[in-house]
């Protein structure tokens, strides 16, 4: 019997060895967006809570200290508001379709969900990488300072609140190639389903 | 690939290398000094790893046009070309955005952690590096324009079978 796409069963034969490696297939999707909102999640949750405050002795007189508090908070640098916005932003998509990933084919039109999902993948790989970069030139800056500039370091005084930061970053570009990864499958995927016709055939 | 498709990869590609080309002229190019307090003040590109970066990136995203430029794209050299297409859109992409990043802090100062904004001391520099960083945007709408292409005419991605 001639089959139709590459996932269908045939009519008559043996199922079983045919049908385990689709449900193989059939998970990765779901895991690998598991993985990335995972990921991004975590990169937002730790850099929107991000601060420290730090009391320095600024004078003394007699017996009493003046004390001066710093605060540094993640909404003073704009690099780091757009990194919690983009991978927050990104998160939500994961989600999204993660969910999709179930029950996204009763929601569909000749198979247009494939497009619009890999156009929605791209963008968001352009936004989180974008994120993830501008934060960690940012956490370089104020890690090591610019003498040229006479901007001084901050880190020394604020570690917990760079090393937060570096955790964030770190999430973020491993959510970034989560991203790329499921952007290049769901391109393979676009095509099996164009050459094959049949919209069916991925879960 | 019919010959219309190719005439147009060929020059949006060599619109994307005059692109990245010229940001990284203007920003190798760009320095300033000023006297502030009787110290010399000096700003070059160098100073800052992230602009180190971006010209890094726009290097070898022209490098790779160049090379590319001639090649024709039939069925596995064009996917190949397409895998690169996207790998340095995505270099451009991160570069312009931490430049924009750090620019911001160089024009506008960020009070919180102390540190003065310097393009009121040095215009000049100021000057060439948002133009720099210009070209750096076009140069990355260029690439993702040429990807947008070469996925049509390479891959066949945008068509709707009935």
């Amino acid at each position: 019997m001639a089959q139709e796409g590459n996932g269908q069963k045939p009519a008559v034969g043996e199922n079983n060895n045919i049908t385990k490696p689709m449900d193989y297939c059939k998970w990765v999707m779901p895991l690998l967006r598991l993985l990335a909102f995972g990921a991004t999640i975590s990169a937002t949750l730790v850099m929107a809570l991000n601060k420290q405050e730090k009391t320095f002795v600024v004078a003394t007189i007699g017996t009493n200290t003046i004390q001066a508090t710093v605060k540094a908070k993640f909404q003073h640098t704009p690099a780091f508001v757009f990194f919690v916005v983009a991978n927050g932003l990104c998160s939500l998509h994961n989600l999204l379709m993660l969910a999709s990933c179930f029950v996204g084919s009763k929601y569909d039109y000749k198979g247009l969900r494939f497009y619009v999902i890999g156009i929605l993948d791209m963008i968001y790989v352009a936004l989180v990488s974008g994120g993830a970069t501008a934060a960690a030139f940012m956490g370089q800056l104020g890690r090591d300072g610019n003498s040229h500039a006479r901007w001084n370091k901050i880190c020394d005084n604020f570690d917990t609140f760079c090393s937060h930061g570096e955790g964030a970053i770190i999430a973020s570009f491993i959510g970034l190639l989560l991203m790329i990864i499921i952007t290049g499958i769901n391109i393979i995927q676009l095509k099996k389903v164009q050459n094959s016709g049949n919209y069916a055939i991925i879960p | 690939m019919t010959l219309a498709n190719r005439i147009t990869v060929f020059l949006l590609r060599l619109l994307a290398l005059g692109a990245s080309v010229a940001a990284i002229i203007i920003m190798v190019t760009s320095h300033d000094s000023a006297q502030v307090l009787g110290m010399t003040f000096e700003a070059k590109f160098s100073n800052t790893p992230t602009f180190k970066y971006f010209v890094g990136a726009n290097i070898l995203a022209s490098a790779y046009s160049l090379i590319v430029l001639f090649f024709p794209t039939k069925k596995l050299l064009g996917r190949i070309l397409l895998i690169s297409d996207i790998l340095m859109t995505l270099l451009l992409d991160s570069s312009i955005s931490a430049c924009l990043a750090i620019a911001q802090v160089g024009k506008k100062g960020n009070s919180h952690a102390g540190w003065l904004p310097i393009c009121g001391q040095v215009p000049k520099f100021c000057d060439r590096v948002s133009g720099s960083l210009i070209a750096g945007f076009a140069a990355a709408i260029l690439y993702f324009l040429l990807l947008l292409f070469s996925f049509h005419s390479v891959l066949n991605l945008y068509t709707l079978k009935a």
